[in-house]
């Protein structure tokens, strides 16, 4: 059974990574769009916690006998995966859009420039 | 500014009025080269003073230059930012260049820009700031749509009518007026991705008055909605948790008059 000390240290720790999510999105230093992870995140792992039953029979499900909290770990490095996988398609975009931002500036200093020398 | 359109139910001191302000067509459009050119020509046939100004969402077509033949201004996008930065675009452009009225008409020719005179009336009327096209205003509205994102469509009117406080029916509608205020409003704020919903709940929170006017639209001429049936969901999830987080908001004051 998991010890009831580290269900409700899970419960809090998680459900403060959805206070602290929210609070982000709310002072606008977060963007929703890539807030949803991160709440998913901590409302699945504030779940797994303070739902122990459920949390045994998962344990049991993927051959975890000694220790269920260990299932907590693994779904929060799950999830951590998940959210690093996701920013690291979002880097990649932002660094081509970033290319393509710096090649049109580029493009219209020369036209800015090129219009000011040929005025009469 | 020499003809002007003729404003139902007007008087003609409300025409004069509104042929002496400089009045602005915001048309959104990503890979629209197929309907883009048939709204400018509703839209110059609507009202021939109209400025109009093609915001080109990155699009891999030849929006841009199917537009720019047409005569119109054309601010380019070097990549997609979806419509809420393609529209804040527009409304930038139009707050930068002093417009006192913005015409927010979609690319795709879905809004029918001979409806604009009754979107006109409560703003031009000093009723409203932002007028908003709906199409359930109406009884025999005759939207057709897919069954969930009517009912998706529905559910965000009542989620957003109770916060607002205001009968409000159709929150994803892209068929507004606005007056100077609102211009000044969306330029300085406006949500990045579906935006209209998000945007209605500004829109109340700032004191600006909002008017609903019943409109129907047409089917799409060309191009492909950006609404696909898996993005529903994400759609649903991040509107809702923007709208109430939205809610925990401070320093959200009226705005001062934006001259």
């Amino acid at each position: 059974m998991t010890p009831l000390a580290v269900s409700i240290a899970g419960a809090i720790a998680s459900f403060t990574l959805v206070l602290v999510v929210l609070e982000l999105i709310r002072s606008r230093r977060l963007r929703e769009r890539y807030a949803l992870l991160w709440l998913a995140t901590g409302i699945t792992l504030t779940a797994l916690s303070a739902w122990r039953d459920g949390l045994n029979t998962i344990a049991r499900w993927v051959g975890v006998r000694s220790y269920p909290p260990a299932v907590l770990f693994a779904v929060g490095i799950l999830f951590i995966l998940a959210v690093l996988l996701h920013y690291s398609t979002v880097i990649s975009r932002l660094s081509d859009q970033n290319v393509m931002l710096a090649q049109r500036l580029a493009l219209l200093e020369a036209q800015v420039r090129d219009g000011a020398t040929s005025e009469p | 500014m020499s003809e002007t359109p003729t404003i139902v139910g007007s008087s003609p001191s409300v025409r004069r009025r509104f042929a002496a302000l400089r009045r602005i067509a915001i048309v959104p459009a990503f890979n629209e080269e197929r309907a883009v050119a048939g709204v400018i020509d509703e839209l110059r046939a609507f009202d021939p003073g109209l400025e109009i100004v093609v915001v080109d969402d990155g699009s891999a077509d030849r929006t841009a230059a199917v537009a720019a033949g047409k005569g119109v201004r054309v601010l380019r996008l070097p990549f997609n930012l979806g419509i809420g930065g393609a529209v804040q675009t527009g409304f930038r452009f139009a707050f930068e260049r002093g417009y006192d009225l913005a015409l927010r008409v979609d690319g795709d020719g879905q809004h029918d820009p001979s409806q604009l005179a009754r979107l006109l009336e409560p703003v031009l009327a000093g009723d409203a700031d932002i007028a908003v096209g709906s199409r359930f205003a109406a009884e025999d509205a005759g939207y057709r749509s897919s069954r969930a994102r009517r009912v998706g469509i529905r559910l965000l009117a009542q989620v957003v009518s109770r916060i607002v406080g205001q009968r409000v029916t159709d929150t994803t509608s892209g068929f507004q007026v606005l007056n100077r205020q609102g211009i000044a409003l969306f330029a300085r704020d406006y949500p990045h991705d579906y935006p209209e919903v998000e945007a209605t709940v500004m829109v109340f929170r700032h004191r600006l008055r909002l008017a609903e006017v019943p409109v129907t639209m047409r089917e799409r001429d060309g191009g492909r909605s950006s609404i696909t049936t898996l993005r529903s969901i994400y759609y649903m999830v991040k509107v809702l948790l923007a709208i109430f987080v939205g809610l925990f908001r401070r320093n959200v004051v009226p705005q001062e008059d934006a001259r």
